[in-house]
């Protein structure tokens, strides 16, 4: 027997889609959990229905780290198209659980083999005709807990908390772990290291969310009142999340009305339009979408844009262009969302790395959109939004609502009506609105995208339009300048990484990595678009820097290059990763250790 | 000289608009005044107006009326979403929509088709005149098979007709009218205003530049000559007493959700009854088959929820809610928490 590798692997099941192993996946992450141990899920899972192949992975470590790790050390194989590449993907010394009709012969000889023979044992074992094929899934989770020593009691709880909602399915799907403890009890025996044991001080009071449902949150904490979205994955589940808190939290009890409008929309356009149409009308609103989502919202966004109308865009990133990797996670709207629309149009933009950021960013976001009187969009991804992820419970909010620049009728009349919507009266290029049904005979005026001066009149004339152009030019160095700062960590080294979004996680790792190895590297992340002077100063304050992202051309790096004086523009190297994966905190930590080996010249 | 002040104290003038842009004699010149009209008539507060529109001449006309209202001129063929929005954020709003059958029939088509399916609570006028204008004359997709461009071209294309659409898609209230029929259609545009519910008026409104000549089939000779009206509508007002004596059976009276009244007189033998939907889109084929332009009131239900209404909605409107209201308290946000450990 090999030494125990403690708390320390990642699993990995590939299954079917279709078939059920979502919950068996769910069961053991949360029996994990249970345990102390910090986990961090992700799922791999095909743009399909059923028959194609999928995967969930669990990374396990003691230190919690949250990012994917490539290899694999324990694999269930329940997947026979994929078997042969499974097994190739996993470590010397990994642990294979696998369909016992999968043949071995020839196979590598440098890892452990249990072989089970799951449709045989549900056949037999699982009397329950209609479920015998999700029930089969639940067979590996008995083995797999047999397997790393994860006790019956914390399955037992994993099994209470996956089926929260319907507690008569957790003595079924117990029974069918049974089968597989019972098949391990009589037929197998531990041949390799990994293993699992209760710990303490790594999990204590975190929970389990993923980052669209965080989003959700974080629109009912915004005040956010109307929601219109179309189905597309991976964004799909914001306003469903959204929808099934509204139902909890948002309705009245006496009268059943409800306080929140979500629309299911009949495409992205029409998404987009009513979100704006009720920002106009001075509603919280949002529109949620992903990939070809945002393309189609290009047009509205130009709009909300010119014509100066409060939304938010969540924009839950997947692989592109076109309908592209539709289930696989990237970070390649950034360049498109910052300039969405013809003519000179640009968006601020928040980057929510963590899934406390998505809360606090959706949550924050109308307040931002409100002030502005522009569409403020956050760029989450499919690996934050989708996935679950351990993190301290979100803060309750504490600020009141910043409704931003909006006369009353009252303040119309100490003006005397003499109002003007697109008036710079305060310097900071935000004018006053008003929203229809205000009482007062000078409270409407006409918005238009097109052409129109400080009164909000129709005009041609070229120098009011450049006019009103600059204001919104100064309008958004006036947005530059209240955006979240970029989060920053370490100032001693020469070296420094540069990313933002769900990278977090494996830079952060890769980050202990190049320490253990001698090299200490400072890292800033960007939490929004437009950057700002303390992007400039960190640049300045490192001789070089690696920008780190999950798209082919280097979006951020792009942006960067664009924004620091032309003399520091020499210390930006890009690194990129897009293969519809989480970034792995070896893809961060070769290339600079590479990298820095060759002094720059 | 004295000034007629409206049931809420407004003289017509307080409906009126910016001077319009539009070319002399063009028909939704005549649909602006008719809606000054309408809207003065009723005491339609100005305030709670909102004027909604897409892209093109007809988008232009909210400009034109009622100065002191909210308006909202978007982008090409998106003023359904843009209306619908705005109604969820305030249910309280009057919405009126305005667009064309460029906006509507081709690029806004599918907005139209969800905005009647959802029955939202608007008036939806589409001022009707078989082209684009701004761009100098070509076809829109309601030009008539044989209509003929201004340049010579012979439209091959069957039309969309925007009334049987609305009906087959579960429109509450359908309506055919004319530009130069005013008489029909402020009593029209006054039932539409206080209908709950989607309100479809498509108004045929003759380009005089680009389409009144010899051959078209949206021009002011052809729709003069054949114009075939179905039913002469008079509305009363639910703040009114209906005090007219109707001969029996000369008309047919539809109580609408306000409380107001549409009165519709038999013009012809034809007994078109307008809560009868086979019937509305047999009357609408007829005319075609015979080349007549049928208009008046084609159908209406008039007690059919609007989507506000079946959203749950309350009647304060959902942007006036405050940190109370809206956010979860700090045990429900407590137990959301602790639900995810």
């Amino acid at each position: 027997m090999p030494d125990p590798i403690v708390n320390d692997l990642t699993f990995q099941a590939a299954t079917v889609n279709g078939s059920g192993s979502q919950s068996s996946n769910s069961v053991l992450m949360r029996a994990i959990f249970h345990l102390g141990i910090p986990v961090a899920p992700k799922n791999i899972f095909p743009s399909n229905i059923e028959g194609l192949p999928t995967w969930f992975q669990i990374r396990v470590s003691p230190e919690g780290y949250m990012a994917r790790k490539g290899d694999t050390d324990v694999l269930v194989a329940l997947n026979p198209s994929t078997w042969a590449a499974d097994l190739k993907g996993v470590r010397p010394g990994a642990a294979v659980i696998h369909d016992a009709t999968y043949s071995t012969a020839g196979a590598r000889e440098d890892v452990h083999y249990y072989p089970v023979p799951f449709s045989q044992l549900a056949k037999t074992k699982i009397e329950n005709d209609k479920l015998r094929k999700q029930l089969l899934n639940m067979i590996y989770v008995g083995v797999v807990a047999k397997l790393l020593d994860i006790p019956l009691e914390a399955i037992d709880h994993g099994l209470r908390r996956h089926f929260q909602s319907k507690p008569k399915a957790v003595q079924v799907n117990l029974d069918a772990v049974q089968v597989g403890m019972d098949y391990w009890d009589e037929n197998l025996t531990k041949k390799d290291a990994y293993r699992l044991q209760p710990m303490t001080g790594k999990t204590d009071g975190l929970i389990l969310v993923e980052g669209n449902q965080a989003v959700a949150l974080g629109c009912l904490m915004g005040g956010c009142t109307v929601a219109a979205w179309y189905p597309i994955t991976p964004s799909s589940s914001v306003c469903e999340y959204l929808g099934g808190y509204a139902e909890r939290f948002r309705v009245d009890e006496k009268t059943g009305e409800k306080r929140i409008a979500i629309v299911q929309a009949e495409d992205e356009l029409a998404a987009i339009g009513m979100a704006i149409g009720a920002g106009w009308a001075g509603a919280r609103a949002m529109t949620s979408t992903s990939g070809p989502g945002i393309s189609l919202m290009a047009e509205f966004a130009g709009l909300s844009y010119y014509a100066e109308i409060p939304v938010v865009i969540f924009d839950i990133q997947r692989i592109g262009p076109s309908t592209g990797l539709p289930t696989r996670t990237s970070q390649a709207d950034l360049g498109f969302v910052y300039n969405l629309s013809h003519g000179d149009t640009h968006h601020p933009i928040l980057l929510p790395g963590t899934v406390q950021e998505c809360y606090e960013f959706a949550r924050d976001a109308f307040d931002l959109a409100d002030r502005f009187q522009t569409a403020v969009f956050v760029l989450s991804d499919l690996d934050l939004g989708m996935n679950l992820w351990m993190t301290k419970p979100f803060p309750y909010p504490e600020r009141p609502f910043d409704r931003g620049k909006v006369l009353s009728a009252e303040r119309i009349e100490e003006l005397k009506g003499d109002w003007g919507r697109y008036r710079d009266v305060d310097g900071d290029g935000v004018g006053y609105r008003t929203l229809p049904g205000t009482e007062h005979p000078l409270a409407g005026y006409f918005t238009r995208g097109s052409g129109h001066d400080e009164n909000a009149r129709y005009t041609e004339s070229g120098e009011v339009y450049a006019r009103n152009m600059d204001r919104l030019a100064r309008k958004f160095e006036t947005i530059r300048a209240t955006l979240p700062e970029p989060a920053v960590d370490g100032s001693s080294s020469k070296v420094g990484i540069i990313a933002f979004g769900s990278t977090v996680n494996a830079i952060e790792e890769a980050r202990e990595r190049l320490r253990d190895g001698g090299l200490e590297v400072d890292f800033l992340r960007v939490r929004a678009v437009p950057l700002n002077e303390a992007v400039t100063g960190f640049v300045r304050d490192h001789e070089r820097l690696y920008v780190v992202e999950m798209n082919r051309d280097g979006q951020l790096y792009d942006l960067l290059r664009l924004h620091v004086p032309a003399d520091l523009v020499g210390r930006l190297s890009s690194i990129r990763r897009y293969d519809g994966q989480p970034i792995p905190a070896d893809a961060i930590t070769r290339p600079i250790l590479e990298l820095e080996a060759v002094p720059a010249s | 000289m004295s000034v007629t002040l409206n049931r809420i104290g407004l003289a017509r003038d307080a409906y009126k608009g910016a001077a319009t842009t539009l070319c002399a004699g063009c028909g939704h010149n005549s649909i602006t005044n008719h809606l000054i009209k309408a809207l003065y008539e009723m005491g339609i507060e100005p305030h709670r107006l909102a004027k909604m529109s897409g892209i093109g001449c007809s988008s232009k006309t909210p400009a034109y009326f009622v100065d002191s209202a909210h308006g909202f001129n978007g982008v090409h063929g998106r003023m359904p979403s843009l209306t619908t929005g705005a109604k969820l954020a305030d249910r309280q709003l009057v919405m009126l929509g305005v667009s064309g059958d460029g906006d509507t029939a081709s690029i806004g088509l599918g907005q139209y088709m969800h905005l009647i399916r959802r029955n939202l609570d608007c008036t939806y006028i589409v001022e009707d005149n078989g082209t684009y204008g701004l761009t100098k004359g070509q076809f829109s997709a309601t030009a008539d098979v044989g209509s003929v461009q201004k340049r010579g071209t012979v439209n091959t294309y069957e039309p969309i007709d925007l009334c049987t659409l609305a009906i087959t898609l579960g429109g509450t209230f359908v309506a055919r009218s004319f530009s130069g029929d005013g008489k029909q259609l402020v009593p029209l545009l006054k039932a539409a205003i206080a209908h709950r519910g989607v309100a479809v008026l498509d108004v045929v409104s003759p380009c005089v530049t680009f389409n009144d000549h010899d051959g078209s089939t949206k021009s002011y000779e052809w729709v003069k000559e054949h114009e075939e009206a179905i039913l002469d509508p008079s509305f009363i007002p639910y703040y009114e007493e209906v005090l007219v004596d109707y001969e029996p059976g000369t008309t047919t009276d539809v109580r609408l959700h306000d409380g107001s009244h549409l009165v519709l007189r038999k013009l012809h033998d034809t007994d078109h009854d307008p809560t009868d939907r086979s019937a509305a889109l047999r009357v609408i084929e007829e005319g075609h088959r015979t080349k007549q332009l049928v208009t008046g009131l084609l159908y209406i239900e008039p007690e059919a929820d609007d989507f506000s209404t079946r959203e749950r909605l309350p009647e304060r409107p959902l942007r006036d809610l405050t940190e109370k209201e809206l956010r979860l308290t700090r045990e429900q946000f407590g137990e959301v928490m602790s639900e995810l450990a």
